[in-house]
């Protein structure tokens, strides 16, 4: 029976789509930011894999094809970023040197602290990506030889940190702008912590989502310079 | 869907023939914004699909994400920096990012300062309460 289940591609298929369902159910009920269906999911999941002795490859097997979509998804990032690049146009210079400012503070910062820590070239790269969007941040792990898991899991804590944060931390530095706080949340802390800048207003949540991609972008090429230095 | 799936694969063979260490998903975000901006790419083409994809995204990264139980090892062994990293990394991210484009912003007000900008600065009322 857990053969012939399992031997299925649509083991992997189903269960993360379920387990993903129950993720969200989860956030709807508690609406809180710790409650993320992303990490619920993959709890459910492991927990499920564990408790019945099945090997992550068996799973892997279906839920690869899931994966799969990784790529067009990233290129479907154009589309909201083309939607929100008339307000580029109107704020070029505060939104290309915030951002700017944002993506060398987490290089800096994360390559201070990674000599701080010891921490070995792998480790170091696992983390650099850790501010921006996963389909991003993955894809630069992946290249830099980080542990790609790691990541997802290093972005994910930054982003439910940065959507419980963010308010509390706009008021404490008196960031007062509205396209200020956006591009600091988006740039902080991607699209998990968006959604909190979309609850706060219309031009905090656009200007965050635009600083989604640029950040990602701008990150793309400071990673590529910051890697060689562990 | 068409599109999108056919810059994927244009964008992995950038991956494998330029000799630089960015990911296939980067080139093909670029491409696309380029066929957008220059209206090669129609956006009511695209619209629709890349909107489910985007949208879906997160039930992407589950797979790969549930990777971490063969990582577990190198996960126990990172994980005290890692939160230490995080949370600072993160405020410090935000507060400059805020600031720098604050300043910005106000400087350029002020220089524009009686001309039409388009933008009325909306200092909030710090008195405002959380919303949730």
């Amino acid at each position: 029976m857990k053969e012939i289940l399992t031997q299925s591609v649509f083991f992997g298929i189903a269960i993360s789509l379920l387990c993903y369902e129950c993720g969200m159910w989860v956030k709807k009920r508690t609406n809180l930011a710790i409650a993320n269906p992303l990490l619920i999911a993959v709890l459910l999941i492991v927990a499920f894999l564990l408790l019945f002795d099945i090997d992550y490859e068996v799973y892997e097997n279906g839920a690869k094809y899931i994966s799969f979509f990784l790529t067009p998804a990233t290129v479907s990032l154009a589309v909201p970023l083309y939607r929100k690049l008339s307000l580029l146009r109107r704020y070029p210079k505060a939104i290309l040197g915030g951002i700017g400012a944002g993506v060398l503070t987490a290089m800096v910062s994360i390559f201070m602290m990674s000599i701080v820590f010891g921490l070995s070239h792998e480790q170091y790269v696992t983390l650099l990506p850790k501010s921006i969007t996963t389909a991003i941040g993955m894809g630069i792990s992946d290249k830099m030889g980080g542990i790609v898991t790691i990541t997802v899991v290093a972005i994910s804590i930054t982003g439910i940190m940065g959507n419980i944060i963010a308010e509390a931390l706009c008021r404490i530095f008196k960031i007062e702008e509205p396209v200020s706080r956006g591009l600091a949340i988006g740039t902080g802390s991607h699209a998990m912590g968006t959604a909190k800048a979309m609850e706060m207003g219309e031009i905090e949540g656009a200007m965050s989502s635009l600083s989604i991609v640029v950040a990602g972008i701008m990150t793309v090429v400071s990673v590529s310079v910051f890697a060689n230095f562990i | 869907m068409t599109i999108i799936l056919s810059i994927s694969l244009v964008a992995e063979l950038m991956e494998y023939l330029i000799p630089i260490p960015v990911a296939a998903s980067i080139y093909g975000l670029i491409l696309m914004l380029l066929g957008l901006v220059t209206k090669v790419i129609p956006l009511h083409k695209v619209e629709e699909a890349a909107d489910f994809l985007v949208e879906v995204m997160p039930i992407l990264f589950v797979p790969p994400t549930v990777g971490i139980m063969a990582s577990v090892e190198e996960l126990q062994e990172l994980l005290a920096p890692l939160c230490v990293i995080s949370v600072v990394s993160t405020v410090l991210v935000m507060v400059v990012t805020g600031r720098v484009s604050q300043r910005i912003i106000r400087k350029d007000n002020a220089a524009m300062s009686g001309k039409e900008t388009g933008y009325v600065p909306q200092s909030r009322k710090s008195a405002k309460p959380y919303e949730d």
